[in-house]
């Protein structure tokens, strides 16, 4: 069964920002809306392997820093090619001021 | 100060390279790690990348409004004035609006930075591929391509200055010939469903489809224009739609070709294979400051508008800039001149003291040629 996995202090990503998380040798990208709340992918762009926390969170949708394709970071749907296949989500919440992920 | 080298390849001197994607050159490239590699960065703090990376509608949106305003104008000057000697300076500027800024809008709208709202990247870019001859789902995946492998051989199918250099064909491009034909020539192919290996070897088959139905898209526009040539028995027609992409290809030729021409291949250092040149500032609206070329490859992420504060704030960690288009030329040329008979040759460039030292790991492969 999944386990919540500590992440890091909420106030350590910025409103409409993504950080790296890695854990148990993989890598994920844990991401804060503009709204504040916290959502969490798989952490490499499903086109090349490139970590998604170098890219640009904007609105709900985070883009990969190398080819600029786009995810919804909320739902992993590959929205502007080269990314294609969707991206890996994970539940995501604040606990006692600590994000928390559960993988 | 520029340096000279011929060593970090170590190629195998007498064996020609591969361009081919699919051949023995891509083989190679593959297993020396050189596909789908890590690349050097420079060191950019995340808040001031943040910044940067901002997207924003106004900047594409005057220059998109000045484009198609001096498009409209000089078309129409050109129309009014055709059969007389008038009408040759309005079509020498129509021709570089159409046959050269479009390189550069198609380039921006395809990374999907120029504007922030996408609509607009989407609708610009198919426009002005249209306008380059360039199939918009087929480039798309080529210039992906690019910029995972940029200047890898075997691996990039942008690579324009092949080794050893053919300079006159090189020459003929400034005019359109033989690219305007042949891209023609390739969407037509497309456009009855055939696909190279090459093109094959980057598009996702997913994604064929859809290049057919842009290539028949284009391939009717341009059996439409020509039409109306014959119809009208002038050549007006042409020269408003295909005859750009001749007689005012220069300009992105002309800085196309300076992007990596005479530097290093089969590295994973861009400031070893692109070259930042600094430009007038007719040339940079034009160019839409793709001559902060180092800078782009780095970041594709940042927009073009804040091409020259990345560059601000890198340039310590790059070679020192060409000063001129002009500069880079002769720069260029005689890299170029001396790889006819020494394909190895190419130029490398002293970093300021203030540099990392350029990652030569990453690029002393002993990668053997087909």
């Amino acid at each position: 069964m999944a386990d919540w996995i500590d992440v890091c202090d909420a106030d350590e990503i910025e409103d409409e920002d993504v950080i790296r998380f890695d854990h148990d040798g993989r890598t994920f990208a844990v991401y804060r809306s503009l709204e504040g709340e916290v959502f969490a992918t798989d952490g490499l762009c499903t086109h090349e392997q490139v970590h998604l926390a170098d890219g640009l969170v904007l609105d709900d949708t985070i883009e990969c820093p190398k080819h600029n394709g786009r995810f919804n970071y909320k739902t992993g749907a590959a929205l502007r090619t080269p990314a294609c296949v969707n991206l890996a989500t994970y539940p995501a919440r604040i606990e006692g001021g600590r994000i928390e992920i559960k993988v | 100060m520029t340096l000279a080298d011929t060593s970090p390849s170590a190629f195998e001197a007498d064996t020609p390279r591969d361009y081919s994607l699919t051949g023995p050159g891509a083989k190679h490239a593959i297993e020396a790690g050189l596909a789908s590699a890590e690349w050097y960065h420079s060191d950019v703090p995340r808040k001031v990348m943040k910044d940067l990376m901002r997207r924003r509608d106004g900047p594409a949106l005057r220059d998109t409004a000045i484009w198609i305003g001096l498009l409209t104008a000089t078309a129409a000057g050109g129309i009014w004035f055709w059969g007389t000697w008038a009408a040759v300076p309005f079509f020498l500027v129509y021709g570089v609006l159409y046959g050269s800024v479009c390189d550069s809008r198609w380039h921006e709208c395809g990374h999907g930075t120029a504007f922030k709202t996408q609509w607009m990247n989407d609708v610009v870019y198919h426009i002005a591929s249209f306008m380059v001859i360039r199939n918009p789902v087929s480039w798309r995946w080529s210039h992906a391509r690019h910029h995972t492998d940029t200047i890898i051989v075997g691996r990039d199918p942008e690579i324009a200055l092949m080794r050893p250099p053919a300079l006159l064909l090189k020459a003929l491009a400034f005019v359109g010939i033989p690219e305007a034909f042949t891209s023609l020539a390739v969407l037509i192919r497309n456009a009855g469903g055939i696909f190279s290996d090459d093109e094959r070897d980057y598009i996702p088959e997913s994604e064929l489809p859809r290049a057919v139905f842009w290539a028949r898209i284009h391939v009717a526009i341009y059996a439409a224009t020509l039409i109306a040539a014959l119809a009208m028995w002038s050549f007006l027609p042409l020269m408003l739609i295909f005859g750009p992409r001749l007689y005012g290809a220069w300009h992105m030729i002309m800085a196309g070709l300076i992007q990596h021409g005479g530097l290093a291949d089969n590295v994973l250092d861009h400031r070893l294979n692109s070259r930042t040149v600094y430009m007038n500032p007719i040339s940079r609206w034009i160019y839409w400051n793709m001559n902060y070329h180092v800078e782009h490859h780095m970041f594709p992420m940042v927009p073009y508008h804040a091409l020259p504060k990345l560059h601000a704030l890198i340039k310590d960690d790059l070679p020192a800039p060409n000063r001129s288009i002009a500069e880079a030329y002769a720069e260029m040329l005689g890299a170029l001149w001396r790889q006819r008979s020494d394909p190895d040759y190419y130029i490398r460039k002293e970093l300021p003291p203030t540099a990392r030292p350029y990652r030569d790991e990453f690029h002393a492969f002993d990668v053997a040629r087909a």
